[in-house]
């Protein structure tokens, strides 16, 4: 499977990314820089890493959603190729309005950094096929901006199809309904908080973030 | 011209910050505080061809996440 990381100023997840990406389908992904204008072709997977691009300038998310490479995903995105946005990749899918809402700061203030527990909320997105719908797992999260917000209609829709694909079991940061994590209506852009791609194999204490890019693999090829 | 942008949260959205901001003026004794919320102040100088259709367009585009945010335009006569 082909895949790409993009890598923005200020990214800092792009390197595990790429290194999980690398166990699991067993290809380096290419690395793109955000002011590249181009994706490679024949994309199986867009990862758009964690960190803080720009220094989280303005909104976390904001300048980078705004980044000569955020044409093409967008465009990609469009034609269905898995788009995954982990953490400040989460903010900046929501910034570039490829997934809804808006991830604001933490309700307690405080930047949240631990393993939590998620059910998951949809096994049938090209991401979650190796879960099982109402399982609960355990991935870590560090960010200080993942108090999902979107209005009640918003949030009533993404409950009514399908579209949270991960929950905390316990309140984290404030997010409206425990969301942790989305897909778009079609499902094949993911956004989410906490960080799969640390969760790759057993020395970093368990796999329950591997088997997202499992799932991923097996759905694309 | 110079123009500010005030870019406010919208009235549902919660606002941990002004929070924060509301018990701190509380522990300094500032009494009588019945809200807080936080925004931003987004100062510009712009060439006079800028019109206000392309400052709201900036906003919308950037400035503010409408998502969560509401902004106010207010030019400044030199």
């Amino acid at each position: 499977m082909k895949s790409a990381v993009i890598v923005f100023p200020g990214s800092n997840c792009d390197r595990d990314l790429a290194v999980a990406i690398r166990d699991v389908t067993g290809s380096d992904p290419a690395m793109v820089w955000h002011r590249d204008a181009e994706l490679p072709d024949g994309l199986g997977l867009i990862a758009v890493p964690g960190g803080f691009s720009y220094g989280d300038y303005l909104r976390s998310g904001a300048m980078a959603a705004r980044s000569p490479i955020m044409r093409a995903i967008v465009e990609a995105a469009g034609r269905g190729v898995p788009v995954l946005g982990i953490c400040n990749g989460f903010q900046i899918l929501t910034e570039a309005g490829l997934l809804p809402g808006a991830l604001m700061r933490n309700a307690g203030l405080n930047f949240v950094c631990c393993d939590v527990a998620l059910a998951v909320g949809n096994d049938r997105s090209v991401f979650t096929s190796r879960y099982r719908a109402g399982e609960t797992i355990r991935l870590p999260v560090a960010h200080h901006d993942g108090n999902y917000t979107a209005d009640a209609e918003t949030l009533d829709r993404l409950e009514g199809e399908g579209q949270v694909a991960f929950r905390y079991v316990e309140a984290v940061n404030g997010s409206a309904r425990n969301i942790a994590g989305i897909v778009n209506e079609a499902g094949n852009v993911l956004g989410m908080m906490p960080h799969p791609e640390r969760l790759i194999e057993q020395a970093q204490g368990g796999i329950d973030g591997r088997r997202l890019f499992e799932g991923l693999l097996e759905a694309v090829g | 011209m110079k123009t500010r942008v005030y870019v406010t949260l919208k009235g549902g959205v919660l606002d941990p910050q002004g929070k924060a901001i509301h018990h701190a003026l509380e522990g300094l004794g500032f009494s009588g505080v019945n809200d807080v919320r936080a925004g931003k102040l987004i100062e510009l100088d712009l060439a006079d061809t800028v019109s206000d259709g392309d400052v709201e367009a900036m906003c919308r585009k950037l400035l503010a996440n409408t998502v969560i945010e509401n902004f106010r335009i207010e030019r400044v006569p030199a």
